[in-house]
This record gives structure tokens, C-alpha cells and sequence, in this order.
């Protein structure tokens, strides 16, 4: 028994204060937020009166001007667009340095660097860039167009009711393409070269050796990256509230969730950050399966 | 030995501070930690002004408790952590009327009623002012200044150059003269900014169609706003934003202001905060009338103070608030504000020359609050309606708009 004891006691000891800390102020504030999302708190005044699900329900439902539903669409056009453009962008990029350019660390740090800015700081700068003025007014990248002699290509942005999302999503692929491209770099170098050598033995051509060999090899890398992208973009705030502020246009359901909890309507915030925390979950959970399960085999 | 002397000292270094704890508590109760949002410019220079009177009238210490940025919204979730916590600060600064509601039904704020009645301020104080701070017969903030909402302003040197000489007085002479400045090639005839100003817009159009009566009605449940005559008033609204500029929706205020002093906009709708931003930025050629329609209406809304339930220093927050109501505490805070004091018993002539026609205005006009800015609306319902506006700005929709704004106005009567 004791024995046993001193086996698994030092290691429980040395995790057992992490493992509180996530318990009370992780999982216990999420049951709180679950708690509130059921009660009909939606003043400053303290109220527990249990309502089940029905503010979920009038999320959907009985919302004004169908608020909520707008916000998920919003997401969901931010949400694609901003995945297929980074994987697109970061493969791309990844691709054209494995095929040896010159000047690699060069190209490396500039496709990086808009890393290192944060959204609220690129924000800012994009706000200006996709000014939505056209003609004489143009700013920003429609004045570019205007010089250039491109006209038709000024558009009014973020502004748009119907694609504003896509062009809400331009700053985010700028930003986190140079991202993808690092991991899918990190994958290319990753694949043994007797690979690639065995492949030119076997009569290979190069297209064959990147649909056959090299490709497959980076679906992990893939994956690692939609998920990284997908629940950042779920989660997409700040890089909304400076590029548009807060305003129905460009709603999502983070930013909903910030206005409500600004007029002390607690029980609705909750009940949209609980949703918000199973979209995210729907990305995460099939992950963090996916990686015990390959941890285990090996 | 030797250490347990090293021991011994070391325990009275602790303990001498605590002894210390007694006296600080006693200065506690000199303090008044005064909760807002105005940290710099006219605010900061008004509250400094507000300061300066408190030393002179009150024997306590103003502690300044101003959370910066957000137009107010940190700070609201700073006051909002801590009024939950129980730590609330001696005083705070909140828009007057509906706005306040939510402080009401969650008990935090404490009744002032009988402070009124010995300040005087029920008579200092316009009746139309009093019944919108009343709730249930009751008053629980003391108002600091008055801003207008429903102001038109002109840009003097494009309307005479398009050849509209007559201010606008009724929504057909408007938009006329919209009509004359847009086949004159002024890009954008009527300024606009985002949501909240959109908003006010609309306000002002329907004090214009259905009287301040019936605006009234509006917030309070009198009037209903699926009627005939509230849809008019929607479809006028959509008009006028015809006219004004198409990318209003990225435009703060003063983004839109600025179209007006670049003779970009004839005209510009905003409160009368409007002219201290103008004059900072070196444009003087600019002209001032209600709002077409509008009458002698006078559309308000006003920073108040309130008592919050546990604040430290009661006593103390009663000589801040007195402070607040008085003739001299309001002329020392508004002329540097640039906004007008609440009471009516004050002399114009010690003000600049705007804020002397709108103290003549708001002593003789009839008075009705603004959803825009809180005093007729608590804030879910601004919100809502902001959300509202901005799905209008984009879609033109007007019975949804309709629909949305009754669905918004009602949450405020909850």
C-alpha cells in the first residue's frame, strides 16, 4: 500500500495545485456560466428563478430581428473564408520555399511577421485600408484601385450586407497565413529525404511525388492547422471591434455576447457563451481524440 | 538570543503599521471617491471645475475613481464588478432618466427624494425634468448639466453657395433644401454617423411627426408603435437617409462632423457637444436651428450622481451631490463643458453665446428625453435599438425596422 502510495503521491502532489486551479476557475466557472444561462437574470438585480432552456430557445427564435441567427451567419462567412484562405495562402507559400526560392529566412520573416502584430493593432490599420468611400472620396485600398486605373475594382467592404463578412476576413488571413505556412514548412522538412529519393528511384515524376508521397505525409499538419484557424475564428473579437465596432453588420456571436453583458442581461450573454463553447468544442473534441488516440498507438 | 531579539523587532516592524491602520480609517471618512468616465478634455476640464466648487462647500477630499476610454463602456464594467462585489464607490456618474432603471430595480442606488425637497431643488429644477427622473415618486440622482439632442448644424458657406438661404423650419422646407444641395453636387447633403446618431435621427423625425407628446409615448407605453402614424415617421426617416453619406455606417460623430467642416455636408444632426469639437479644429462657420419640425421642442439628456447603496462615506457623497445641484457647482462645471446647467434659476449672460440661447430654450421649451443617450430608454433598450438601426442602415426595411424598434422600446418597460 505504501508503496504504492509513494509511486503516484509526489507526481499528484506536484499537479494537485494546477489541478485545482483548472477545477475552480475553468470548469467550475464553466458550470456557473451554465447555471446563470438556465436562471431569468436578465437585470443587475439578483434573481435564481430557474427557466431551463428557454432563453436558448428565444435565442433562436425570439430574438429581435432574428439577431442571433444573424450573428452564426456572420460567423459562419467569416469562418470559411478565413480558413480556406489561410490553408490556401500558407500551402502556397510553404510550397514556394520548399521548392527552394532564394533568400528563404527573408521571405520566412516577412510571411511571418504579421504574427507579431496583434488584431486590435492590424485592425486599426485595416479600418483605414478598407475605407468604403469610392470615387472622389476613395481612401485607403479603393484609392489604390482609383490610381491604378482598376475602378471597378472599389468595393464597399466591410459595409456590404451580403459579402462584408468576406472582406471582415481579409485582415485575418493576412494576419495568419504567414502561420500555416511555418507549420506546413515544419511538415515538408519533416519528410525523411530517402523518401523523396526513393520516389525518384522508382521513376517518380514530381508531380507524382508530391500527390503521392509528399502530400499524404502533411494531412496531420493540415489538421493541427484547421483547428488552430477554426476555433481562433470562432472565437473572433477584437479583430471586429476595431476594424467595425460593435454594430449589426458585422455581429458575431462574441460580440453579442459583449454587448449583452454591457446591459447586465447576464442569463442571455451566458446562454450565447455556452454556445459559443460548443461550436468551439465541436472543433476542439474531435482533435484532442484524434491526438490521444495517435499518442497511444506509439 | 540573539535571535530571538532579531525576532522580536522584526515582529513590532510588523505590528506598527497595523497600529497606523486606526488613524488611515479615520481619513477614510474625509474621502469621497467620485466614479465616471471623464478623463480628459472638456469632461475632465468640467469636473475639474465641479472639484475646485466641492473644496470650497464641503469639508471632505474629492478622490478621483474616473476609469478612462470606451466612451464610458469600461467604465460601466468596472462599476458593474464592483457594485456586485459590494465595493461600490461613494458616487457615480450616470446618464438621468431610464438609463438608471436597472440601478433602481437592483436596489443599488438609494432614494433622494427628501434631499430635493432641502436643497431645493424641486423648484430650482424645470417639472418636465423632474417627472423624467421620477420613478414611483421618487428621485434617486441628482442631475450635473443638459445637453440637447435635436440640434441641426449648417455649414453657413455651402448652403448660401447652393442658394438655400431660409433655415429649414418644417420636414418639407428640409428636404427641399437637401434636394437643392444634392442637384448642386454636394456629396453628401445631410452628415450622418453610425448607429447611436442614426438613432438620433430618427428621434428627432418623430418629434417632428407625432409631437412631443406622443414621443413621449413612445418609451413610457402611450403611444403605440405599430401605428399608422409612427410608420409615416419611418418612411420620412428612410428619406432623409437618401441624402446622407452612403458609408455612414464606419463614421464615428466626429468622423461625420468633419464632412461638414470640409463643406462635404450641408447639414449635420447632433447634440450640442457638437461646437467645442468645431472650435477645437479651428471651423467657426457654422450655424445652429432645431431640428425641422421640432418646434420649440427641446430634447435632453444629462449626466447625473447618484447615492449607490453602501457607499462608504455617505455623508461625505450628500455634500458631493449638493455640490452637484447648486447654482455654483453647474456654472463651474458647464461652462467648461460646454453644455447648459440643469437648474433655471441661473444667469445666462455668464455663459458663451450658444449655451445662452439654449438656457433661454430650456426654460420656456417643452421637454422630452432622448433613447439615444439613456434618458428615456435603460440600456438594453438602447442597445436594441442601435442593433435596429444599424440592420436599417443596410437593408432599408422599414416595417422590420418598425417591429424591431416596439420589440426594443418595450424592453425598457420590463
Amino acid at each position: 500500500m505504501l508503496t504504492r502510495v509513494r509511486r503516484w503521491g509526489p507526481g499528484l502532489l506536484l499537479i494537485s495545485p494546477s489541478l485545482l486551479l483548472l477545477g475552480v476557475f475553468v470548469y467550475g466557472l464553466i458550470g456557473w456560466t451554465v447555471k446563470v444561462s438556465m436562471s431569468d437574470r436578465h437585470t443587475a438585480a439578483e434573481s435564481d428563478g430557474f427557466v431551463g432552456l428557454s432563453n436558448y430557445v428565444d435565442l433562436f427564435t425570439n430574438d429581435i430581428n432574428g439577431r442571433f441567427v444573424h450573428s452564426l451567419r456572420n460567423l459562419l462567412i467569416f469562418t470559411v473564408v478565413f480558413l480556406l484562405g489561410t490553408m490556401l495562402l500558407g500551402l502556397l507559400w510553404a510550397f514556394l520555399l520548399e521548392r527552394g526560392v532564394r533568400a528563404e529566412g527573408v521571405f520566412r520573416t516577412v510571411y511571418l511577421f504579421p504574427m507579431a502584430v496583434s488584431f486590435v493593432a492590424s485592425g486599426v490599420v485595416w479600418r483605414w485600408l478598407m475605407n468604403s468611400a469610392q470615387g472622389d472620396d476613395a481612401g485607403g485600398l479603393n484609392a489604390v484601385f482609383g490610381q491604378l486605373n482598376l475602378g471597378f475594382l472599389q468595393n464597399p467592404w466591410w459595409t456590404d450586407p451580403d459579402w462584408g463578412m468576406v472582406a471582415m476576413a481579409v485582415p485575418a488571413i493576412w494576419q495568419l497565413s504567414g502561420y500555416v505556412m511555418a507549420l506546413f514548412l515544419a511538415g515538408f522538412r519533416g519528410i525523411p529525404a530517402e523518401l523523396r529519393e526513393a520516389a525518384a528511384v522508382d521513376g517518380a515524376s514530381t508531380f507524382q511525388l508530391y500527390r503521392r508521397v509528399i502530400f499524404p505525409q502533411l494531412t496531420p499538419v493540415a489538421l493541427s492547422a484547421l483547428i488552430i484557424v477554426g476555433h481562433m475564428s470562432m472565437k473572433m473579437f477584437d479583430l471586429i471591434m476595431s476594424v467595425s465596432g460593435a454594430q449589426w453588420l458585422t455581429e458575431v456571436p462574441a460580440v453579442y455576447v459583449w454587448q449583452t453583458l454591457l446591459t447586465s442581461d447576464y442569463a442571455k450573454a451566458s446562454a450565447i457563451s455556452v454556445i459559443l463553447l460548443l461550436l468551439v468544442a465541436v472543433v476542439i473534441v474531435p482533435y484532442l481524440v484524434q491526438t490521444m488516440r495517435t499518442e497511444r498507438r506509439s | 538570543m540573539r535571535r530571538a531579539a532579531v525576532a522580536a523587532v522584526g515582529a513590532l516592524a510588523l505590528l506598527s503599521p497595523a497600529a497606523c491602520g486606526g488613524a488611515d480609517s479615520e481619513a477614510d471618512q474625509k474621502d469621497v471617491e467620485v466614479f465616471t468616465w471623464w478623463a480628459d478634455g472638456g469632461e475632465k476640464a468640467g469636473l475639474d471645475g465641479l472639484v475646485a466648487t466641492f473644496d470650497e462647500q464641503c469639508d471632505y477630499s474629492f478622490v478621483n475613481g474616473a476609469v478612462a476610454g470606451g466612451a464610458g463602456s469600461n467604465a460601466k464594467q468596472v462599476l458593474a464588478s464592483r457594485l456586485q462585489q459590494g465595493d461600490a464607490p461613494d458616487t457615480f456618474q450616470a446618464h438621468a432618466g431610464a438609463e438608471l432603471s436597472d440601478y433602481i430595480a437592483a436596489g443599488q442606488v438609494e432614494d433622494l427624494s427628501a434631499l430635493y425637497e432641502e436643497w431645493g431643488l424641486t423648484e430650482a429644477l424645470p417639472s418636465g425634468l423632474i417627472d423624467n427622473l421620477s420613478v414611483d415618486g421618487k428621485i434617486y440622482s441628482v442631475p450635473a448639466n443638459i445637453h440637447r439632442a435635436n440640434v441641426l448644424w449648417t455649414n453657413k458657406s455651402v448652403l448660401s453657395d447652393a442658394g438655400v438661404t431660409a433655415e429649414p423650419t418644417t420636414m418639407a422646407d428640409f428636404l427641399a433644401a437637401l434636394e437643392t444641395l444634392k442637384a448642386k453636387g454636394v456629396s453628401a447633403p445631410l452628415a450622418i454617423g453610425k448607429d447611436w446618431s442614426q438613432l438620433m435621427l430618427l428621434e428627432a423625425v418623430l418629434i417632428s411627426d407625432l409631437g412631443p407628446e406622443g414621443f413621449n409615448g413612445l418609451w413610457n407605453g402611450g403611444t403605440d408603435w405599430n401605428s399608422p402614424d409612427v410608420a409615416k415617421g419611418l418612411e420620412n426617416y428612410k428619406q432623409l437617409l437618401s441624402y446622407t453619406n452612403a458609408d455612414r455606417d464606419t463614421y464615428d460623430w466626429t468622423d461625420a462632423g468633419k464632412l461638414l467642416m470640409d463643406g462635404k455636408a450641408g447639414f449635420f444632426l447632433m447634440g450640442d457637444w457638437a461646437p467645442s469639437d468645431f472650435e477645437a479644429k479651428g471651423f467657426a462657420d457654422f450655424g445652429h436651428v432645431a431640428f425641422p419640425g421640432n418646434g420649440d421642442t427641446f430634447q435632453w439628456l444629462a449626466d447625473s450622481f447618484v447615492l449607490p447603496q453602501g457607499a462608504k462615506n455617505p455623508e461625505g457623497t450628500k455634500c458631493w451631490l449638493k455640490t452637484v445641484g447648486s447654482a455654483e457647482g453647474q456654472q463651474a462645471f458647464n461652462i467648461k463643458k460646454g453644455s447648459i446647467p440643469a437648474r433655471t434659476d441661473v444667469t445666462a449672460t455668464d455663459y458663451p453665446a450658444y449655451q445662452q440661447s439654449a438656457i433661454e430654450a430650456w426654460k420656456t421649451a417643452t421637454q422630452v428625453p432622448s433613447c439615444a443617450h439613456g434618458a428615456a430608454c435603460s440600456q438594453g433598450a438602447v442597445e436594441a435599438a442601435n442593433s435596429a438601426i444599424g440592420k436599417f442602415s443596410s437593408d432599408q426595411d422599414a416595417a422590420g425596422l418598425q417591429k424591431a424598434m416596439a420589440a426594443a422600446a418595450a424592453l425598457g418597460r420590463n
